[in-house]
């Protein structure tokens, strides 16, 4: 089974993902499928400062409930609020309309994440 | 007939999924009343079915039930037991029947049971003094970390504001500490599965309130290094908390209290076959040592010089943790069970657990990667899918086991088959695992197929819960 690891995206080990341009974080197609169908997520508020590798919100699928950890420290800016309703979209668009939180950060802690190449070995 | 027919009344139609409540007949009554009228109605929406059918449903209902009265039910951890129908007998007696609030010189015979069944679990756990009150085995663990708490300010000790909890622990523990204040601190679980002695090093210092184990732990083992683990945990001045969930793989054997526990709660429901309740009224009784009996729950029970018995506030007590003495009628029959099978029959009952989980666990072709076991064992379904797999065990009849936990074992298969059933059932259980081991995913994944409900919609159960029959289209 092959995964999606969309190319422009910086990573985790821990299977989230930072899009560098944006500063949207959400969870791999690896993470989700690994995770099955989502039910609930908990998110902070906008405001809340955020350090990076440190716990920031759960996901909870049918099988597990999971921590999800910060790619890079920074303010949040904006937070998905159809995941409300909708977890399921972390399921089906998980680079895409599942997005979890958008950050504000500093370019330089981008370092200590993954490019594609990278974490597509780790996930392979 | 096709899915979630049990919740049906009536026959089957477009209504298939109506409960009995929403078959209503709608009377007007008349009522005075000086409410506003915004908050009364004239309608009562009641059902009004005839006697037989009203009969049937329940009996249907209760034919669709499978509990420990209709075969094995070997849910791991939860211990589930037969309920002795003398224990039922002995609570439902009129002289047991008794208001709490009366006289103490009236109420010496319900006091005098209560002493002696703190006399009782003091001794089978090794404890100095034993409180009744907790209404539940969580409530007896939030009671036990508020001795704690109140035993270190007492000492001006405070500052303690950390519990450890071994990974592997039961999901009460963490809450039980965090609802007492305290920051949880998970300690991981050694490769064989019990206590890592350096990851605990690592974890204890000045800030440890307690740790709180289950011994044998959630797997099944029994922490072989538990002395060490007491005098660590001592030495960096916390407290041992006992999780008494496996306690019924020690009685007569071993204590908790000799293992240098200081506090423990008894799981009356596991170990000396109280209902499980359902959610009803339980009892989660807590032992403690000598220099913590002060601190214990208001109020507490003791004998007299002249024999008699009466209730006294401990000097520091934490206060109520409950109504009046605990819930009476499940204290009558823990007693009535521990008086009834004596030091003998308990140590028996304990044994017989420990077998029957080891022989059952050696008849199974799902492997077992730890052990050796006490009263309950995980095997993994190794590449099936152990959701799958308890629900195609529905299938043969047999409730399944306790599933994907704990999780350190991959899609563990957590199994306890208690100390009642025969060595027949034992074999039939065992045909049921090794039936299912044997089929195909396509199989598992159809499952049940056998039974009144199919495979229930767990994901659109978690995304849109109907939690009550309004909800109901």
């Amino acid at each position: 089974m092959s995964f999606d690891v969309p190319d422009d995206l910086q990573y985790l080990e821990s299977h989230e993902w930072i899009d560098p341009e944006t500063g949207r974080v959400g969870i791999s197609d690896f993470a989700q499928d690994e995770l099955g169908d989502v039910v609930f997520v908990e998110l902070p508020g906008v405001g809340d400062d955020l350090e990076a590798g440190g716990e920031f919100g759960v996901v909870e699928s049918i099988k597990a409930v999971s921590d999800i950890y910060a790619p890079v420290s920074g303010e949040v800016t904006a937070v998905n609020e159809d995941l409300a309703d909708q977890p399921e979209l972390v399921n089906e668009d998980p680079f895409g309309d599942g997005w979890l939180v958008e950050l504000d950060f500093d370019d330089a802690d981008l370092e200590d994440t993954l490019d594609a190449d990278e974490y597509h070995d780790q996930i392979a | 007939m096709e899915h979630y027919d049990q919740a049906r009344y009536g026959p089957a139609g477009e209504d298939t999924n109506e409960p009995l409540l929403s078959e209503k007949d709608q009377t007007t009554v008349e009522v005075d009343s000086s409410l506003p009228d915004d908050l009364t109605r004239d309608e009562v929406e009641l059902p009004s079915p005839e006697e037989p059918e009203l009969a049937r449903h329940y009996v249907r209902l209760s034919q669709q039930n499978y509990g420990v009265d209709s075969g094995p039910y070997p849910l791991g951890s939860c211990t589930m037991k037969y309920n002795p129908r003398f224990t039922e007998e002995a609570a439902a007696l009129p002289d047991a029947a008794v208001h709490p609030d009366r006289s103490e010189d009236s109420l010496q015979g319900t006091l005098e049971l209560l002493g002696d069944l703190q006399d009782y679990l003091g001794r089978i756990g090794g404890m100095d003094a034993v409180t009744l009150q907790p209404p539940a085995g969580a409530a007896g663990e939030f009671t036990g970390i508020l001795v704690a708490e109140a035993y270190h300010e007492a000492n001006d000790e405070g500052h303690r504001d950390e519990v450890i909890v071994p990974d592997a622990a039961h999901g009460t523990n963490f809450a039980s500490a965090a609802l007492g204040g305290y920051d949880v601190v998970e300690i991981p679980s050694g490769d064989d599965g019990r206590v890592d002695l350096e990851a605990l090093e690592a974890a204890l210092g000045e800030n440890t309130a307690a740790l709180m184990l289950t011994n044998p732990n959630t797997l099944g083992l029994f922490e072989r290094d538990i002395e060490t683990i007491a005098e660590m945990v001592h030495d960096a001045g916390g407290l041992l908390y006992y999780d008494g969930a496996n306690l019924n793989a020690l009685l007569g054997r071993a204590r908790p209290g000799d293992m240098g526990f200081d506090i423990m709660h008894f799981n009356v429901h596991k170990t000396f076959a109280t209902p499980h309740g359902g959610g009803g009224p339980g009892a989660g009784p807590v032992g403690v040592t000598d220099e913590l009996a002060d601190f214990l729950p208001d109020p507490h029970v003791r004998e007299g010089d002249a024999g008699d018995y009466e209730l006294y506030t401990p000097e520091h007590s934490v206060g109520k943790v409950h109504g009046f003495q605990g819930n009476w009628p499940v204290l009558v029959k823990a007693f009535a069970y521990i008086d009834r099978l004596g030091d003998d029959g308990l140590a028996d009952a304990s044994a017989k657990a420990v077998l029957n989980a080891n022989y059952l666990a050696e008849q199974l072709d799902y492997e077992i990667p730890l052990g050796p076991f006490h009263h309950e064992f995980v095997a993994s379904a190794g590449d099936q899918d152990a959701a799958d797999v308890a629900k195609r065990m529905l299938d043969y009849g047999v409730h399944p086991p306790t599933t994907k936990w704990p999780e350190l074992v991959d899609e563990a298969l957590m199994t306890e088959p208690t100390e009642v059933e025969t060595k027949d059932n034992l074999d039939d259980l065992a045909d049921a695992f090794n039936a299912v081991a044997a089929e195909d995913d396509e199989t598992l994944e159809s499952a049940p197929n056998r039974t009144t409900a199919r495979r229930i919609d767990q994901t659109t159960a978690a995304r849109n819960p109907r939690l009550s029959w309004h909800d109901l289209e």
